[in-house]
């Protein structure tokens, strides 16, 4: 058969055309329009019949359990279709919101957070698993004690590594999880902090079902509980096809209501290229991560539209203040007058980042709007280095990023333009780079003198920029590249941190970020923003500001 | 014929052992550390990286972690996948099924194609038809293969609507594994040939542009080696006994001519899995190549150095039988 159509292509071109034809437009009954039961020809497949939503992820998961996971595509594909946590963050936003729990309580020391469970969650059923009762504490306190005890059954299941739980320092801070009933849990904490609830929201703390565990300890297969998960989600797993599809269909009944679209296909296309052509011609409703360079493109197609939204994350220069002459402040504002920044937004991010100048985005509270920025002026920065009494300039290194990322596309080539920037107030930079693990491991313990880094968000806690990477514990820990450890800013970050009132958090922050301006111990550089392109006729899809994709609420217009 | 197949597989066993080696080293050297990357941009403390590399064996001296690798090896154990916790050699079963069956595919498009070409460029050589062959195949050899994936789906895909753009079967079929090859796997499911097409058709693309550059070799070793063929007495004296032109191009040359060009296929399937590396990314093909590519990306040490001598086994193991036909064919092979 394939050597008969091989010749025939050769031959007959208008005979492939047709056949081909033919098929495709049978296909696209299904893909585009993806309504009704209109499968292509004879194929009774085993897709269930109704509304088929395609998703082109850019990659493939590393497991269908968020609490081991540390990527994109791990959560789109776990925490935010299988799986829910106590608390969320509103659809689009950072705001937290009750999920699984309806309501909690801080006890007034901050150390105990008793979270009500809702009654009617129903945990999904799989060709694995049929649950016979609803979701309630047990479960709560299963997901947790698995990542905080050693000596629990599940806990070594699959490799027993749980990063982000473990870098977010939960095992550190979760003294105990408690059932006080069954639809009351309390979590214990060695100390007040009020991140706390905002992680809680977090892909790691995604709730599994006890009594699957339960289950698959009969059966001796511990290890599936990963790999053939039951969440509570909106959508249940249904089979994974390793690095071409993911399948799931709706949950029937989901605590949220039944979803609209009655299967979600992740078809897993990692070149960004290739994801916009299949976009292009109605093979996917949604692409993650379009090419930058093609967004003029899709915006003038008018079978699509592009999405934006301002990240959660920051790009910045470190200046190690345990170098000299970065010791001195004076030096270190002057790097800041020193470099044309603006000029780095159209070369490096093609305009798709807003310049950045505290080390949170505008788009999370607490955003101090009357800090003043450093404006491009060498010969200011001239002056201050005279002051500094290295006004003949100095030698320096920087390390550029090896790797492209949303907050800094390509390091070396901005690296270049400060080297460029630099040079006319006398300070000459060499370029080093090294490969990305070696950089940060490098990076991490100080042997740089100025460096190319960046964040992005995790919980869109403040916390979570201002104390990971500017905190003085931070040094110790690696994540504090400029490694400056200041009293002032450490106390009102750490206050902040113990603080349950909002408003007394944000004073907290905004007084923080101006003694970070005016100590300049980075570069505030840019905010890039994320993108999403989607097919016309899909509605209720809103992007997230940490970049990872719920299809809650997603439907295709007729 | 028995001696001549244990000599060659005598001297299949240094040659995995070298693969092993160097395939071991290599990723090794490139600077990097799993640990770091699987932990990620956050850190962890010192006590939990030790930790995990004790759990990857990773905190072992070199010596012992190939020992390791090696032991496994030859008891078909390649240890687990650092990133996915699964069997290095369960993920390559999952994925080898669907480069092979790309990789059949490529190489049927390009006999199909190379032979017929190379043929007539022989025959007509010096004409219009052997200039432009042999400039189409030096432009198909030279063609890089992601840039050329590129051009055929904007052109095939998306100008023309031919074919689909990636994948292997449209998102309708939900195709149960059996053999892994798709085309076999749907008349398993039941269903028929509208699924076949459907594989077939996500399969032309990839096949061309995984299939170009062993078109383009073939093409010129069959001309080549025609070209000799066609010069030889024994051609001249099959003319003169009254055989048609045809007749002595295909029995008397082309048997004759075929003997270097199917060593040379034998070679190509070495350069097909390398190719499969990219033709796969840019098709969102789901097979070892692309599997390959992030687990050396991800530095998963186990991944690299058991793909690697896996891929390095099969392609010595088609060679292997490539050099038992050519020595079942041609019996002076067998005293060398």
């Amino acid at each position: 058969m394939i050597s008969k159509i091989g010749f025939a292509a050769a031959s007959s071109v208008a005979w492939l055309n047709a056949r081909l034809n033919s098929r495709l437009t049978a296909r696209k009954t299904v893909l585009v329009v993806a309504c009704g039961a209109a499968l292509v020809g004879t194929a009774q497949s085993t897709l269930a019949a109704g509304k088929t939503f395609v998703y082109c992820s850019e990659g493939s998961p590393s497991t269908f359990n968020p609490q081991m996971g540390t990527d994109g595509p791990t959560f789109n594909a776990s925490s935010r279709t299988i799986y829910n946590r106590l608390v969320d963050f509103e659809k689009g936003g950072t705001r937290i919101l009750p999920s699984l729990a309806e309501s909690w309580s801080v006890s007034k020391d901050g150390k105990q957070y008793t979270f009500k469970l809702r009654k009617d969650v129903d945990f999904q059923t799989t060709d694995a698993f049929k649950p016979n009762r609803k979701f309630n504490a047990d479960d709560v306190v299963f997901t947790f004690q698995r990542m905080l005890k050693k000596d629990h059954p599940f806990h070594k299941i699959n490799g027993g590594v749980y990063e982000y739980f473990t870098s977010m320092g939960m095992d550190e801070l979760i003294e105990d999880v408690k059932k006080v009933d069954p639809y009351t849990v309390q979590f214990v904490l060695r100390r007040s902090e009020t991140p706390f609830l905002a992680n809680m929201a977090m892909d790691f703390a995604s709730i599994l079902s006890a009594e699957y565990g339960t289950v698959l300890t009969k059966n001796n297969t511990p290890e599936r509980i990963d790999t053939e998960p039951v969440g509570t989600g909106p959508f249940v797993f249904r089979k994974y096809d390793k690095d071409n599809q993911i399948r799931f269909h709706a949950h029937p009944t989901y605590f949220g209501g039944k979803q609209a679209i009655d299967n979600l296909v992740f078809s897993i296309t990692p070149d960004p290229n290739v994801r916009y052509q299949k976009l292009k011609r109605g093979e996917c409703h949604l692409i993650a991560e379009p090419p930058l360079t093609d967004l003029q493109a899709m915006r003038a197609d008018g079978a699509l539209q592009v999405l934006e939204q301002g990240g959660l994350n920051v790009g910045y220069l470190a200046m190690n203040v345990q170098k000299a002459p970065f010791n001195n402040v004076k030096v270190r504002k002057a790097i800041n007058y020193a470099l044309n920044r603006k000029s780095y937004l159209d070369a490096i991010y093609q305009g798709h980042a807003s310049l950045a100048k505290n080390p949170i985005p505008p788009t999370m509270w607490s955003y101090n709007k009357s800090t003043s920025d450093y404006e491009y002026n060498p010969e200011k920065a001239k002056q201050l280095l005279k002051e500094a009494g290295v006004a003949t300039g100095f030698s320096t290194k920087l390390w550029a990023m090896p790797v492209s990322r949303p907050y800094n596309p390509n390091g070396k080539k901005m690296a270049e333009m400060m080297q460029a920037d630099l040079k006319k107030v006398g300070v000459q930079v060499e370029i080093v780079t090294y490969d990305w693990p070696t950089y940060l491991d490098k990076a991490r313990k100080g042997e740089h003198e100025m460096l190319l880094m960046g964040w992005t968000g995790d919980n869109g806690d403040p916390d979570n920029f201002m104390n990971v990477l500017l905190g003085c514990n931070a040094v110790e820990g690696g994540s504090n590249y400029s490694r400056w450890c200041q009293k002032s800013y450490d106390s009102l970050i750490s206050a902040a941190r113990t603080t349950v009132d909002v408003k007394k958090r944000t004073e907290f922050y905004t007084k923080a970020q101006t003694i970070f301006k005016d100590e300049a111990p980075w570069v505030t550089l840019a905010h890039a923003k994320v993108f999403r392109a989607m097919r016309k006729e899909v509605t209720g899809y809103k992007m997230s500001p940490f970049g990872t994709d719920s299809f809650v609420g997603v439907d295709l217009k007729k | 014929m028995l001696a001549f197949l244990f000599k060659r597989i005598f001297v299949v066993v240094p040659t995995l052992v070298g693969v092993s080696l160097v395939a071991f080293a290599l990723i090794r050297l490139i600077p990097g550390d799993p640990v770091l990357l699987l932990i990620g941009e956050r850190g962890a403390s010192p006590e939990v990286y030790q930790e995990m590399k004790a759990a990857y064996g990773l905190d072992q001296p070199l010596p012992v972690q190939y020992g390791r690798f090696m032991l496994g090896a030859a008891t078909g154990d390649l240890g687990k996948s650092i990133h996915s916790g699964r069997g290095v050699m369960e993920e390559f079963q999952d994925r080898f099924p669907a480069t092979l069956e790309l990789g059949l595919v490529a190489l049927m498009f390009a006999i199909l194609f190379g032979l017929p070409m190379g043929i007539i460029a022989a025959v007509k050589r010096n004409s219009i038809f052997d200039y432009s062959f042999m400039s189409v195949s030096l432009i198909g050899y030279s063609m890089p293969i992601f840039w050329w994936g590129l051009i055929l789906i904007l052109f095939f895909s998306v100008q023309l609507g031919w074919t689909p753009v990636s994948g292997r079967i449209d998102i309708a079929y939900d195709i149960p594994t059996w053999s892994g090859f798709l085309l076999v796997d749907v008349w398993r499911a039941g269903e028929g040939w509208p699924a076949f097409v459907s594989a077939f058709q996500h399969l032309i693309l990839p096949a061309i542009a995984l299939g170009t550059i062993p078109l383009a070799a073939i093409a010129r070793m069959t001309r080549s080696s025609m070209l000799e063929v066609l010069g030889e007495d024994y051609m001249r004296t099959a003319r003169a006994k009254g055989v048609s032109r045809l007749g002595v191009i295909v029995v008397h040359g082309l048997r004759n001519a075929l003997v270097p060009v199917i060593t040379v296929i034998g070679l190509l399937a070495g350069q097909i899995v390398t190719g499969a590396v990219l033709t796969e990314t840019i098709f969102s093909w789901p097979g070892i190549g692309r599997w390959l590519v992030a687990s050396v990306t991800a530095r998963d040490y186990p991944v690299v150095q058991g793909g690697i001598l896996l891929i390095a086994s099969s392609v010595i193991l088609i060679n292997v039988g490539v050099d038992l036909a050519y020595a079942w064919a041609n019996p002076k092979m067998r005293m060398q």
